[in-house]
This record gives C-alpha cells, structure tokens and sequence, in this order.
C-alpha cells in the first residue's frame, strides 16, 4: 500500500528531491538506488515537490532510484534487549546481535512541561575531587567536557559512568573514532557494565546523516528507561561532530548560515536535545554528560559558545586535568549544602588560594620579588595540582575533604587559608608535618602576611550558607 | 464568513497555505491534522502573504503535515486573554496555563492542546465604581475586584473606540469572567456588553492613558551597584549581557524578588527551563517583606524554554509585556523580566531563514532592530485618565555569541535602552559578583544618591583600575604610595559596595535607605586622605576594613549591632586619617 516512485529530480549531497502526493512531513521513505537501500527522511514539502534527505548520502543515487514511502516518521524499537547491545546511527545492529523490531517508539518527542520538573536534589559521586568537592554532578544535570580533540574526554566519560550509580547507561558516539568505540565496549565490559549499557554509535566513516540521528535515538531510548523508573545516563562523544553534521547539511540546502558557516537554528537544536535531561517526579531520571570538542580551544567557537549557554555548567578539559576556572556545575548549589558542613568552605577556600597561586606563579614569571607568602602560595599549588587536580586521583567527596584539609595545614596556618574560625576550630588537623621548609622571612613579609584576608573579602559564600 | 486554506508547503515549522477570501497579516490560523477521532489543531500565524498564498509559522511541531491539509483562519490576531486571575499563573509563551496542561496531558507538553488563560469558574466579587448614564472610553474603570493583595480594576475594554454611555452595569456580587457586568452604548446607539475578561492582539501596544511621561523615579533593586551607579527608573528600560555563567540569571532572579514594584512578570525566554523550575517551585514559599504575602501572590510567570517551539518563543515576550501594561493600566508599577532577548531575536532569525529573506548581519534579519526598539518603547510611566500614575519597566539580558557585546542583538539594544548594565567574564571569572563591570556599564536614570557625590566615586575606580594596570607592569615596588592607595581604595569599594553575596539573606538586597546609610560611611572612607608612607601598612588598614564592612553588610539593620558596627567604622576611618 505505500507509493512507490522512481524518478527524482534534484540530488545534491544527501539531498534529493522528487514529485510525489499524499507525502507527511517528518515521514520516512526507502531509497533504493544500485548502491543499495538507504532511510530518507521528509524535510520539505512545495506543492507536489518532496525533499528528501537520505540518511546513506545521495552518493551513487541515480535519476530512476526507487523512492517508496513508510507513512511514518523514524522510529527505533525499545524493550530491554538493547541492553548489551550497540547500534549504528540508523539503529541498525552494529554488533553480530539479531536486529529488533519490536516495539517501535517515536524519536523527537516533546519536551517536558516546566511545571512537571522539579529541583534535582541527589550528587551523582565521580570520586573525581575536581567534580565532587568543586563542580559536583547532580542527577538531572546536562553537562558538556570542552576539550580540545586529543584530551582524554572518552577516558573521562567512561570513568564516570563506571563510577556514577546509574541503572542504564546510553552511550551515543557521534564521528566517533572506531577505537574509541571498541574502547568504550571493552572497558565497560571488563568493568560488568556492559549489561546495562546500549551504543547508538556512527562512527567517522558512516554517513554524516546518521550522525544527526544519534542523539535524538539516545535520548528517546533513555526517555524511555527513565520513565519506567530507571536512572539513566547518557554519554553524547561528540556533539561538536553533531552540529557539524548539522552545518554540513544545511550548506547543500543554501540555508544561510549565521555564524561561520552554522545553522541559525544551531541554539535550539542543540537546546532540544539537552533539555531532554530530566528528573521525573514519582519516575526515573536522565542525567546527560557530553563532550563538546573546541576547534582551536576557542571556547567563543560557535558550538561551545551556544552549548555553554544552554547546559548547566561546564568541565573544561585542559592538559589531562579538570580546570578550576572556567569550570562550572551550575547546579552545585542543590548537593554541597548537605554532603558534609566543611564542603562549601573547602571548595570556596582552596580554589580562592589557587587563583592567588596562579597570581603568584605569574608574578614569578614577570622576575618579581617572591615574598614568605608567596613561598607559602608555591608549595600549595604544587599539591593541589598533584593531588587534587591530577585526574589519577580517585578518591571519595569525604576523603577528598580530608585532604583539603591535610594540604592547607599542611602550606599554612589555619588563620592565613581563609576559613571561618568556627570551622577551623573543628576540622584544621592538629599537628602538621612542616613549618619548616617555608621560606626565610623577608622585608615585605608584614604586608604579604595578610594576603588571605583579601580573599576572605572576595566571597563570603562558605560562611553564609552555613 | 471564516476563511479557509489549504497547505501547498511545509517547511520546517513554517508552512504555505493557499486561502480563498480575506486574510490578515499576523492573523492567527488553525491546521487541522488527523482524522476525525484523533483531530489536532495547530495554531500558526501569518507572517507573510503573498497573492493567494500565505506563509504561516506553526507554534507546534510540523511533523506528519500534509499538502492539502486545511487551515481555518480565525480572524483574530494573536491575542492575550486579560482579567482577573493573571497573577500567580504560569503560561507558555502562547498564554495557556503550564500546571493546567500538566494535568490535563502529563509530563509532557502535547501538540495542539490549549487551555484558557483565566479560569471560567472562579467567581470574583465584583463592585461597580461606575454608574449608568456614566460617558465613559476605553480603560475607564467599570469595577473593581479584589485580586490578593490588589485591586483589580475592571475597565471598559482597550478596543472600543471613542466614548461610550453606560446603559446597564450589574450590581455588586460574584461573578465569573464570562458573565455580562455591564452594557455600554456606542455612539451610533450599539449597545457592547461587557464581560470581566477581555482580549489584547499582543504586538499591539496599550495606550489608554492620558500621557507618557519622562522616567524620573529610581526603582530600587536593592542590588547596590545598580541603584548607586547604574539606576533603572520606573518605566524605563534596561539590559543585561553578558557571556554565559556570567550571572545574568541570578541577577534577574535576585531583581525579581526584591524590585520595589507592585507587579514582577518575569518571562523565561528560550533558555534554561531548570532556572524557571527554582522561581515557580520556590516563590511561593518566600514571604515578600512588603506585604507579607507570597511573593508568588504579586509574580506571572511566562515560560517558553528553549526546547518548547519557536515561534511561541518569540510570542512570549509579546505576552508577557501585554500582561504588565495592562496592570499598568490600574495604576501599579509593574517589571518585566525578559531572559533572554537574544534568544527572541534569534526566534526571529530562524523564521526569517525560512523566509529567504535577505539576511543582515550574523543572518539576523534586516529589520531586527526596528523590532527590538518597538519591543522596549513598550515600557513607560504614565498618567491615566484618572490622575493616577503608572509604570512598565523593561529589562532584558542579552546573550551574546561568543560574549563580545559587538553584535547586532546588543548594539540594537544599547540604542534603545536607558541603562546598560554590562556583565564581563573577568569578573564572574574572580567571582565578583555581580560581575556588573564599573568601568563599561552606565545609565542615564537617577540614582538613590545625589549626582555629584556618586561621581567622585566613579573617579577613584577608574583611576584604581589604572593604577592596577600599572602593578601589572612595573610591579608594587614601582608605585608611587599616592597611587597605591588610590587602587586600595578602589579595591575596597568594590569589595564593600559594589560585591553583593546574592546568597546571604541579608546582603543580597540592600533597600534605598540603607544604601545612602552605606553611601555616607563608605564615601567617607573614599575621601578621606590617609598619610600613610608605607605601604603595607597601608594595605593592612584597608584590608581590616575592607572586613569590618563585610561583617557590617550582613547585619540587619533592625538590630542595635548595625548602628555600633557603623560608628565603629566611622571611628576607625577618622582615627586612621588623623594619625597615620
Ligand atoms: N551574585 C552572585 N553571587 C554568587 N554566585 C553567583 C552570582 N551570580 C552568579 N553566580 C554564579 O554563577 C553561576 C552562573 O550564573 P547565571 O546567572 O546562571 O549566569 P548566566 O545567566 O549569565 O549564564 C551561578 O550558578 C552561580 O554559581
Ligand atoms: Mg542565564
């Protein structure tokens, strides 16, 4: 019963165009050419003229290609046989697995009524120190890695989703390298996780459509689990190849393009996918991690650029570590009130005394007079950095606070790092290795001795939200 | 007779549709899909017309639209539904209530389901002010009905054109928004019957006031960098950019629980819909100190998020600004809260795409700033006809790409506004919030304190931030002691005034009076001349008072302790310019 035809018109990249009735927008149809059989989609409908976009590319397509219609738009089946199993972008088996047919559901689904949201509450722990005590990951959270290509997001993502305590993991890879691919398999399956996982996976040879398919098939596929009460996390590597599938395919439709070369509607495509993370009331949850790879480390880079104000913070990836500045979990605030009542303090007093180091370290580099102070400000970036921010560490929020704590005693007295005395009083270790090895007193020291009062001023934050 | 058509294109959620008879631009039209036991209506608006074709865009999903496919035109505009019962809702951009369509179709928003804005049941208790026999024009006051803490004044409908007589107004009692409470006689002799609810075309701006008058009263914030050095006036107009996780939303959130106004409408404009989540979950919990009531009593929230459909995105700043004027009209000051225009303009932008217009700069549309500039001049303060005086003030943030405030969204509303306040990343980077730069921002309203002495102010951090650049050089060693102090000092208003921890209950709101109370203390120790000659010594008494005014900041003012921490400072400051 569905309508065959076969004459197309128009072909340019994934493109074609033909006459046809009775066509829906959204529908899917079969293009059958001598290459093979691909998936098209309906994007435009003009009088009698269908654009199609063909998820195989329009390459090897010919004038008398075979162009028969489904009646329906894209749907991919959903029971819990995914688990374990991946697919391509066009949710065909990827592993030697049978395919599925069963239970088809829609893909693009609505978005979630605001007034049915509620405030997410729960810390998703990484055992990362520069996630859990400075940007914690809150259940619900949509949370892009901003990299440069080469860093060690896919390392990081799978760290986490082995960590996090999560029921479903879905890992959507888009462009992904076949390595990282048969990466992300192996190491979940080593860790027994694999069980609970299901791939969408287009990978750099596959057609570039299919890469735009991935994160809506992801999504709805965690939409689902979520709703039958499962807590999902999605793994979207990497959404910078999305929105460049995107660019692409709106060039060879003459879209004019806003902002080197993207779509105008680049905000809210990408916004319709990561405010699918979501926390239903009485049901499951979807929390989102995603990498978004920054071409030349521009983070003003139009996808980076929009990403950032559509997610709720951001992991910068800088040299193998989480960076504190610029880093960003907007929604913090919900889970480090009541993880543990140093929390706060830490966070606040540590990356204060790090921003000061860095100012140190630069008047270092200017030739400056390097006072006891800042002797003092060394010897504590040098342990943060390698005990906090290497990303080898991998320890629980509590310990990590305890080794805050080890590092200030351990570079200054409690007075000097900026912590309410109540707090101090409480939690600054008694006897501490060294005073020792600080520098000789110098001429400036009386006024660089005050240093950490400055930072006090700057926020107050800890102490207010006790 | 109703216009028909049918679709000859669908693009995206743009649509053609071929029509017999008369249609409007921006009229507002309805697609039928399915069949009959599963028929939606998609409501769409014309945006263009063309011969017998008109383009539509679709507030909904287009997917499984079909050629053919009719549309029923409805005659109307796209238009608000205005009365009693607006306060304390949460719409879509398209004005249906959220929590209703929650109930009604679950966790998720459905296609072609549209609610009534007001509520048809609720009974209101109507008191006639007006009398028959009474010459009355359009914004008149028919009656009055309690609305929480307001009184909401009914009035003889915005769209009635020239004087009408009263012939009949009902008695007082309790009514719903549909029943007749009046009849009125037109000048040719046709009688109108009016209900408590009338209709408002959104793009069309309110203007049944006498006169519109030059904003020249500060509306408080309580956020003491604005107010001091950057006021916004009621019915003025103002914006706020600034790159992402700059503190553009925070900034707005903390505006709209604490702006001394009667009326906050606060409209979520394609971002975040977690932010609006905070607002609609936590109001109604906070009291507001004014009236002791919910603050969700005086707030209407109008949400469209960024992943709900574009072009009620770009209605929803038109909705929202319909609802404040029309208080407006009751003599009460009202704010609006746009976050963020950008996203608004770049609503504009998609549509105007699919259009194949010609596209200006970054592809925004070449008449984007006509818009924008139409959109603000919708703020003002106005004297009605019965001599009371109202307001509508705008502010927007702005979101640039890339956050270089050298683009068309912003350099279009810079053109507009009465108040810039501009959020730069070195600061939210050093978590100087509010990141609102000192340097770059500026405003042409008055401030809570006189002229002059918030300008000498001004001179010491704009020679403090060039004395800083100057360390960065030639390091501390090569400043000269007059120099240093002057950046000690500017470090220390900044820290003291202009800092505000959004987060402490006390110091995330500083009321007119205690800001002048903070002014005398802090514009003491501005100008006072300290002859310091060393210059650690120097930093060490601005820092132990940079401290003093911080614990001072979280002091609430009904306690003795902030008159003793006050004259302590004083003291201090006195001491050490006399003896150092
Ligand atoms: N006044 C403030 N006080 C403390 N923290 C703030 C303040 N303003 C912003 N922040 C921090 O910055 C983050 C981002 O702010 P937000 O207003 O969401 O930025 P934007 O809307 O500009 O993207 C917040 O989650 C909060 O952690
Ligand atoms: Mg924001």
């Amino acid at each position: 019963m569905h309508k065959v035809y076969h004459t197309v018109d128009n072909l340019a990249g994934s493109v074609v165009t033909l006459r046809a009735d009775g066509v829906k927008y959204g529908e899917l149809a079969e293009v059958t050419s001598r290459t093979g059989t691909s998936l098209a989609q309906v994007i435009k409908l003009d009088g009698g003229s269908v654009t199609l976009q063909v998820f195989a590319g329009a390459r090897g397509i010919a004038t008398d290609a075979r162009v028969r219609f489904l009646g329906a738009p894209m749907r991919v089946p959903f029971s819990d046989a995914l688990l374990g199993r991946s697919f391509t972008g066009a949710a065909k088996p990827r592993d030697k697995g049978p395919e599925l047919h069963d239970n088809l559901i829609d893909i693009g689904t609505p978005s979630v009524n605001p007034a049915k949201r509620i405030i997410p509450t729960n810390m998703v722990r990484t055992n990362i120190p520069m996630i859990d005590v400075f940007n914690s990951l809150v259940e619900s959270q949509k949370l892009p890695v901003f990299a440069r290509a080469g860093e060690p997001y896919n390392e990081l993502l799978a760290r986490i989703a082995l960590q996090a305590e999560v029921d479903i993991i879905v890992l959507g890879g888009m462009g992904l390298k076949y390595d990282d691919y048969l990466y992300f398999r192996d190491t979940l399956d080593e860790n027994g996780a694999l069980s609970r996982t299901v791939m969408f996976v287009h990978t750099a040879s596959d057609p570039i459509v299919e890469c735009m398919l991935v994160p809506d098939i992801a999504l709805a596929t965690a939409e689902k689990f979520a709703l039958d009460g499962k807590k999902v996390l999605v793994l979207l590597t990497d959404m910078t190849s999305f929105a460049d599938a995107m660019k692409e395919v709106a060039i060879t439709m003459e879209q004019i393009p806003s902002n080197r070369g993207y779509p105008g509607d680049l905000y809210s495509q990408l916004a319709a996918r990561y405010e699918k993370a979501v926390d239903f009331e009485g049901a499951g949850s979807i929390t989102i991690l995603a990498v978004t790879t920054m071409p030349g480390d521009d983070v003003t880079h139009p996808v980076p650029d929009n990403t950032g104000y559509i997610t709720e913070g951001q992991f910068y990836l800088r040299n193998g570590r989480i960076e504190p500045f610029g880093s960003l979990s907007r929604l913090k605030q919900q889970v480090n009130k009541d993880s543990r009542e140093d929390h706060r303090t830490i966070m606040d007093a540590m990356i204060k005394l790090y921003a000061s180091f860095k100012e140190t370290q630069e008047k270092q580099s200017m030739g400056f007079r390097m006072s006891e102070w800042d002797e003092k400000l060394l010897k504590y970036g040098e342990r943060f950095e390698s005990e906090m921010m290497d990303l080898s560490v991998n320890i629980p929020l509590e310990r990590a606070l305890d080794l805050g704590w080890r590092i200030l005693a351990d570079c200054f007295e409690a007075n000097e790092a900026g912590i309410p005395s109540k707090l101090a009083e409480k939690f600054w270790p008694k006897e501490t290795q060294t005073q020792a090895d600080a520098a000789e007193p110098q001429s400036d020291v009386a006024d660089e001795a005050e240093a950490p009062a400055e930072s006090k001023n700057a926020d107050t934050e800890a102490k207010d939200n006790e | 007779m109703e216009t028909k058509g049918k679709i000859v294109g669908v693009n995206g959620n743009m649509i053609s549709v071929s029509f017999e008879g008369a249609v409007a631009q921006n009229e507002v039209g309805y697609v039928c899909i399915g069949d009959n036991d599963n028929q939606q209506r998609l409501m769409c608006e014309i945006v263009r017309i063309r011969g017998r074709v008109a383009d539509m865009q679709v507030f909904e999903d287009t997917r499984d639209l079909q050629i053919d496919d009719p549309v029923d035109f409805s005659g109307d505009l796209l238009t608000a539904e205005l009365g009693p019962g607006l306060l304390k809702q949460i719409y879509d951009g398209l004005q249906n209530p959220l929590p209703q369509l929650a109930e009604q179709c679950g966790f998720f928003l459905q296609r072609g389901t549209y609610l009534a804005a007001l509520d048809r049941e609720t009974l209101w208790d109507f008191t006639p002010k007006a009398s028959e026999g009474d010459r009355l024009t359009a914004g008149d006051t028919l009656g009055t009905v309690p609305e929480g803490i307001f009184e909401h004044r009914i009035m003889v409908p915005f769209a009635l054109k020239g004087p009408h007589t009263v012939k009949s107004i009902t008695a007082a009692g309790s009514y719903t928004v549909e029943q007749e409470i009046a009849v009125l006689t037109d000048a040719e002799g046709h009688d109108v019957p009016v209900t408590m609810m009338q209709r408002w075309p959104v793009k069309l701006a309110i203007s049944c006031f006498e006169e519109r008058l030059r904003p020249s009263e500060t509306m408080t914030t309580g956020v003491r960098a604005i107010d001091t050095f950057f006021p916004v006036a009621l019915g003025g107009t103002y914006c706020i950019p600034g790159p992402f996780g700059a503190g553009k939303t925070v900034l707005q959130q903390t505006t709209s629980r604490h702006a001394d106004v009667d009326i906050v409408v606060l409209a979520a404009c394609g971002e975040r819909a977690g932010e609006v989540v905070e607002t609609l979950r936590e109001f109604p919990e906070i009291k507001d100190p004014r009236t002791g009531k919910s603050l969700m009593d005086r707030t209407i929230i109008i949400c469209n998020t960024s992943s709900m459909p574009v072009a009620a995105r770009e209605a929803s700043v038109y909705t929202g600004v319909t609802l404040a004027s029309y208080y407006r009209q009751m003599g009460l000051n009202v704010l609006l809260l746009a976050d963020s225009t950008s996203r608004w303009a770049q609503a504009l932008r998609e549509l105007s795409g699919r259009l194949e217009e010609i596209p200006g700069e970054e592809a925004f549309p070449a008449y984007l700033e006509s818009l924008i500039a139409n959109f603000y001049e919708r703020a003002g303060y106005v004297r009605l006809r019965d001599g009371s005086f109202g307001s509508v003030t705008i502010g927007g943030t702005v979101s640039p790409a890339g956050g270089n405030f050298d683009e068309p969204v912003t350099q279009a509303t810079l053109k507009v506004v009465g108040a810039f306040h501009g959020l730069s990343r070195a600061r939210s980077d050093a978590r100087r919030y509010p990141a609102i730069d000192p340097l770059d921002s500026w405003s042409k309203y008055p401030s809570v304190l006189e002229r002059e002495r918030v300008e000498k102010l001004r001179v010491i951090l704009r020679e403090g931030n060039d004395v800083s650049q100057m360390i960065k050089v030639v390091g501390e060693e090569g400043t000269s002691i007059n120099d240093f102090i002057i950046y000690l000092k500017s470090e220390m208003l900044d820290a003291v005034y202009l800092q505000q921890n959004a987060f402490n209950e006390v110091d995330a709101a500083t009321p007119a009076e205690r800001q002048r109370d903070m002014f005398d203390v802090v514009e003491k120790a501005m100008l006072s001349l300290y002859p310091y000659s060393d210059k650690a010594k120097a930093r060490k008494f601005f820092q132990s008072l940079t401290q003093d005014f911080i614990d001072w900041n979280q002091i609430d003012s009904d306690l003795p302790e902030y008159e003793q921490r006050r004259d302590a400072i004083f003291k201090k400051i006195e001491e050490a310019a006399a003896n150092a």
